[in-house]
């Protein structure tokens, strides 16, 4: 035995002295040796997403999304949920600058609260991610929809509805968001931009209803009965402007009134635009800004620079919604993404 | 000597008129009929709250938890409906989650004797809370289909008033008779001006206060039921807005002494009128957000001035074992 143990090992020698290591091991695959260090790189690392608040479309949609991916590649995802509260929020960035994550993943309420933070965060070292909406400072990345993009978009629509040559009374009404969100300055600068270009139209009403579909309810109703010809609405969410739509309905003119926002892409959003309440979504698609953030994630743990040293943006693809073209998987429900 | 006494109610019920003069006289289209059934639609939510939250008031209290008792036991119902339950049966789970929310405010308020304003703050912190982590995940609630007579309690509409403004006519009718027609209504209004010697006249102080905030948790649940209804849905999200500022405002500035045993249903009503006033003008004028706010704010900040200089603090107000609100 012992000796053909070392005939054997005689022979191995031999062989790879010869050059016939390479054909042994091509007979066995190979061992990717870059893999590791994607892995390594990654595994036991800590991310923390700082969103709005936990419990709607958007925020659910990218936390399943990353939760996958974390437990996928070892890496831990926390979430600070400040439930819809700035205040809240701003403490949870001034604790996270002190527990040093790796990488934190920021949901802005407004262009200028977590401004400083975010700053300060990258300079003790900490990679920050700002997740569809901005902040006036840029950070190491920005992944999500690109707002003056979205406005136009919407703004576009609403003058080929109600524009020059359309034949209608060009008044359309304005439902913002919340007047401090990077989504609604971004917008409402698109669509005055585009408005403006058209002197048919003619904005009736510009007002906040802050996220609230009762409140976006409540405007409409009333610009309804200072302007019965009105002809269109753009909005800063479908989640909101449900409420618009459902006021003109109730008013008897669905039909009548052309009504654009902008979502997630939820099946809620699609059935309000079955149901008639909304007529045009442009869709930032939640599902694929998910994928979008999780490879941004990835490569912002693996890259050598440090925090704050590259600034980067990916503005996710739109497309737009309505009645001709959603199907039953056009939109996206929670439990798939789970 | 009385009729003359300058009340807030008459103060701002004249402001509410003045306001609807002026807004009538420039504004185009602002007194079509459709424009004032809008108007009054619109705040007639915030009125019924402002029902239940004047009572407490008027009994020397306050009710900061009821949007949350509204938000929660409403929302708890949808997400139960909508997991397959008869809409009929949760509604009475929240009914009871509701009612026990406001037994509890109670107990802690007349037993424990602990301030209404920091009980009830904290209670709505806990029933949200509590809400949020196990009775339904979604901040949006929607109504399960197929209930016509939950739909009709919101959207629809008998004579051309649609139901949210019915409702709030129904609750305001009781609502007065409760105030002005029972023993239970005149108790309240003793036990919110003199609380100790309505305690020695025989009044069972205790179980009326809570009594009262059972009644304000109902109320809150019922507005929630019309709410639900009319939007097809439950925001949670209601729950961090102003609103339960909003009911405060609508009372206070109705003229319902936050010192208790003065109001009633009236001031109410001229409150939300006001309001509502307000907020359909400022909405056809197009003012801008950050305007209608400061707007609003420095009409509450006038409104408590003037409260406070018809109903001054005085040796008894000060002196009673819940403070000064």
């Amino acid at each position: 035995m012992k000796i053909r143990k070392l005939l054997t090992a005689g022979l191995t020698a031999g062989m790879m002295a010869l050059g016939f290591a390479g054909s042994a091991l091509a007979d066995d695959g190979l061992d990717n040796p870059s893999r590791n260090a994607f892995y390594d790189g990654v595994k036991g690392k800590r991310v923390v997403f700082v969103p709005l608040a936990m419990g709607f479309d958007l925020t659910e949609g990218w936390a399943a999304i990353m939760r996958k991916q974390a437990a996928d590649l070892g890496y831990t995802l926390d979430i600070r949920d400040p439930n819809w509260s700035t205040d809240a929020g701003t403490r949870a960035l001034t604790a996270l600058i002190s527990e040093k994550p790796d990488v934190i993943i920021a949901h802005n309420p407004d262009v200028q609260s977590y401004a400083r933070l975010l700053k300060r965060a990258m300079d003790s070292g900490i990679k920050v991610i700002q997740l569809n909406l901005e902040s006036v400072v840029p950070t190491d990345a920005y992944i999500g929809a690109d707002w003056s993009r979205v406005g136009y978009i919407e703004a576009e629509q609403l003058v080929k509805h109600c524009g020059t040559g359309s034949g209608k009374s060009g008044k359309v009404a304005i439902i913002r968001g919340q007047p401090t969100a990077a989504s609604d300055l971004y917008e409402l600068y698109a669509y005055k931009q585009t408005f403006a270009k058209d002197p048919a139209i003619k904005v009736v009403s510009e007002q906040a209803a802050q996220y609230d579909p009762a409140k976006a309810r409540a405007i409409m109703e009333t610009v309804l009965q200072q302007h019965p010809d009105l002809c269109g609405v753009v909005g800063n969410w479908d989640n909101q402007d449900v409420g618009a739509g459902a006021a003109i309905q109730a008013a008897g003119k669905a039909d009548d009134i052309f009504v654009i926002t902008s979502g997630g892409g939820n099946q809620i959003g699609c059935d309000n635009i079955q149901k008639g309440l909304l007529d045009t979504i442009v869709s930032y698609d939640v599902p694929l800004q998910g994928e979008a953030i999780n490879q941004q994630i990835v490569q912002t743990l693996l890259s050598p620079a440090k925090a704050g040293e590259t600034k980067t943006a990916y503005y996710t693809p739109l497309t737009l919604l309505t009645k001709d073209n959603i199907g039953p998987r056009t939109c996206w429900t929670l439990d798939q993404l789970k | 000597m009385r009729g003359l006494r300058l009340s807030q109610e008459g103060v701002v019920f004249a402001l509410a008129v003045a306001l609807f003069a002026a807004f009538g006289a420039t504004l185009h289209n602002f007194l079509t009929p459709g424009n004032l059934v809008a108007l009054v639609r619109s705040v007639s939510i915030l009125g019924i709250l402002g029902l239940g939250m004047g009572l407490v008031v008027i009994g020397r209290g306050i009710d900061l938890a009821m949007v949350a008792t509204m938000v929660v036991s409403l929302s708890w119902v949808l997400s139960m409906a909508q997991g397959g339950m008869p809409l009929e049966t949760a509604l009475m789970f929240g009914l009871a989650l509701a009612l026990g929310i406001g037994v509890i405010n109670g107990v802690l308020v007349a037993y424990a004797d602990i301030p209404a304003i920091f009980t009830t703050l904290a209670m709505g912190l806990v029933a949200y809370g509590a809400g949020r982590a196990f009775m339904f995940q979604i901040d949006v609630q929607n109504t399960p289909a197929g209930y016509a007579w939950f739909d009709f309690l919101g959207q629809g509409s008998i004579a051309g008033l649609p139901m949210p403004i019915i409702a709030f006519a129904v609750l305001a009718a009781l609502m007065a008779l409760l105030l002005l027609r029972t023993r239970f209504g005149r108790f309240v209004y003793a036990a919110g001006d003199n609380a100790l010697a309505a305690r020695i006249t025989g009044i069972p102080l205790r179980p009326l206060i809570v009594a009262q905030y059972v009644v304000s948790a109902l109320i809150a649940f019922l507005a929630g039921l019309v709410m639900a209804a009319a939007v097809s849905g439950m925001s949670t999200r209601v729950y961090n807005s102003t609103m339960i500022y909003d009911v405060l405002l609508v009372v206070v500035l109705g003229g319902i002494s936050l010192s208790g045993g003065r109001g009633g249903v009236r001031n109410i009503l001229v409150g939300t009128l006001l309001v509502g006033v307000l907020l359909n003008g400022m909405t056809i004028l197009d003012i801008t957000y950050t305007t209608q706010n400061l707007i609003k704010s420095l009409i509450l900040l006038l409104a408590i001035i003037v409260d406070s200089f018809i109903n001054p603090r005085d040796e008894q107000t000060s002196q009673q074992s819940q403070g000064d609100i």
